[in-house]
């Protein structure tokens, strides 16, 4: 597999699918895990690195089900290639930018990765469209005993399963949700859900996870505590605030539905007008104008666009995506024009009646 | 509320309205200070650096300089990292540092999960001793220093002990 058919595609958890699809974009799970004979990746030398790598490296491919898996030496990649993972999610920032032998075995789905000497030695993910933990749940327990067949992990008894840090200690397992709550941001009550989720030892974080800001009203709730609670009930305190949270922001829809109708279609065709006819747009601009866009559509005040599209389009008009699917490196400058010119090729192929620029 | 990068109290509140929505920020005063000089194009701070600057505050909270000198200085016998520099990277050395300063980790811990216990999955094939892995990493590092010190009768030992260990006869 090369990165650039990876780039046509949307990815499972942009495909748009899956239960509560307006609001919840995708269910994802994983797993640190390390290596008992070695020490954490802070006290690696080069050799311990090399030699972890592969341990896991020869684990996967003797795992029949995982013939159809890419194997990517991260470390090798130039700085765009590894910016494009990050950017579908497929490995971490922390695993992008740090140094020393590291790698990624991706399947061909995107359903899972395998990310190896990232922060602990293995980190397990899997990523489910729609909210959907328990298939999740399901996939990555799966794939953990089959690497643990063969691999001795760094266990306690009273500990759990040992992880670099002590934050992750226990089941080693992060269980997140991604929701697009646009009308709590509108409505300014998303700051107060936020507080409430806190008290309940749940954690928000933006579309790239930890130190990433909410771009486009994205939003990650996932659990805090790893240690002391079992798999299947950090999973269910997940699950059980995600109805909560889509009900609000249901009902902060319906509000700004019966008190600002006009001022809600105003700004969801403005956002749609913009992203048509710009000539040069930064990403955080458009991802801020698609939020409404993506809003607008599941409202029905936009009729000739589709979700799926939309999702796609999110990723697609990310740095890293726009210059592999451009096929050349841009400059800031540069990208923000092509990025202008890829929306516009996307957004305005459509009935002429419907184009916002003869309305 | 809580700084929404750490777990200290957020004192300062920042309304950013760059955009056509206002944002609002919660910091404690660390993370106000680094948001308030990072450059627009600037990366965010890696992630876990945040955390770390957490744990090493909790580990402060009630102890004199004197003992916090000597906790410090505490290394683990088999991967060498000193408990200074846990509280400083905020991540551990290598399992066995989860026996060796089991006593300074375990308020840490509760304080990060309110729990000691881990309830939940455990490995089906190796649940049980995981000491000589252990033996293992404190073997090599060993190891290397002898050869860095040109002892290298020592390191030839130690070389096969490691051997002995990863293959045993018979597997």
């Amino acid at each position: 597999m090369k990165l650039e058919d990876l780039a046509g595609q949307s990815g499972e958890w942009l495909r748009g699918s899956g239960p509560e699809s307006d609001i919840v974009i995708s269910s994802r799970i994983r797993l640190a895990r390390n290596l008992a004979e070695f020490p954490f990746i802070r006290k690696c030398t080069e050799s311990d690195r090399s030699q972890i790598e592969r341990a896991l490296r020869e684990r996967i491919a003797q795992v029949e089900e995982w013939r159809g898996l890419s194997y990517i030496n991260v470390a090798s990649l130039e700085e765009i290639d590894r910016q494009f993972l990050v950017e579908r999610q497929l490995i971490s920032r922390e695993h992008s930018e740090s140094e020393g032998p590291r790698s990624v075995a991706i399947d061909p789905h995107e359903k899972f990765s395998l990310m190896i000497n990232e922060e602990d030695h293995l980190r397990i993910q899997v990523m489910q469209s729609g909210l959907d933990l328990q298939a999740a749940w399901e996939r990555i327990d799966h794939i953990d005993d089959l690497i643990e067949e063969r691999i001795t992990y760094a266990f306690h008894e009273r500990w759990g399963y040992l992880t670099a840090c002590p934050t992750n200690v226990g089941t080693g397992m992060r269980v997140s949700v991604m929701l697009h709550l646009p009308a709590l941001v509108i409505t300014r009550q998303i700051d107060k859900v936020f507080r409430s989720l806190h008290k309940i030892s749940l954690a928000v974080r933006g579309l790239y996870g930890e130190g990433s800001q909410a771009m486009g009203d994205f939003y990650q709730i996932s659990n805090q505590i790893t240690l002391g609670r079992g798999e299947q009930e950090l999973i269910g305190q997940v699950r059980d605030i995600v109805p909560v949270l889509i009900d609000y922001e249901r009902r902060a829809r319906e509000f700004l539905v019966r008190e600002s109708q006009k001022d809600l279609h105003d700004r969801v065709s403005r956002a749609y007008g913009i992203l048509c006819t710009a000539q040069t747009i930064s990403s955080e601009e458009t991802m801020h104008l698609l939020s409404s866009v993506r809003m607008g559509i599941n409202l029905g005040l936009i009729h000739d666009l589709e979700i799926p599209t939309v999702n796609k389009l999110f990723i697609h008009t990310q740095p890293a995506h726009l210059q592999k699917l451009r096929g050349t490196e841009l400059d800031t400058a540069d990208r923000n024009i092509e990025r202008a010119h890829y929306l516009q090729r996307h957004l305005r192929k459509r009935d002429p009646s419907d184009d916002p620029e003869q309305n | 509320m809580k700084c929404q990068h750490c777990e200290k109290p957020a004192i300062i509140h920042i309304t950013e309205l760059t955009d056509d929505v206002p944002v609002e920020l919660h910091f404690c005063e660390e993370h106000a200070r680094a948001y308030l000089t990072q450059s627009e194009a600037e990366e965010q701070p890696a992630p876990g650096t945040t955390m770390a600057g957490g744990l090493a505050q909790q580990v402060k909270v009630g102890k004199t300089a004197e003992d916090l000198a000597r906790l410090d200085q505490r290394t683990c016998p088999v991967c060498g990292v000193t408990f200074y520099e846990f509280r400083h990277a905020g991540r551990l050395g290598c399992p066995h540092d989860y026996v060796c300063f089991r006593q300074e980790l375990e308020p840490l811990i509760v304080n990060i999960h309110g729990a000691t216990e881990h309830k939940g999955k455990r490995p089906q094939h190796s649940a049980h001793g995981t000491d000589q892995q252990t033996r293992l990493i404190q073997l090599r590092r060993e190891m290397r220093e002898a050869v860095q010190q040109e002892d290298y009768e020592r390191a030839s030992r130690l070389r096969d002990e490691i051997r002995r260990i990863e293959r045993p006869s018979g597997a």
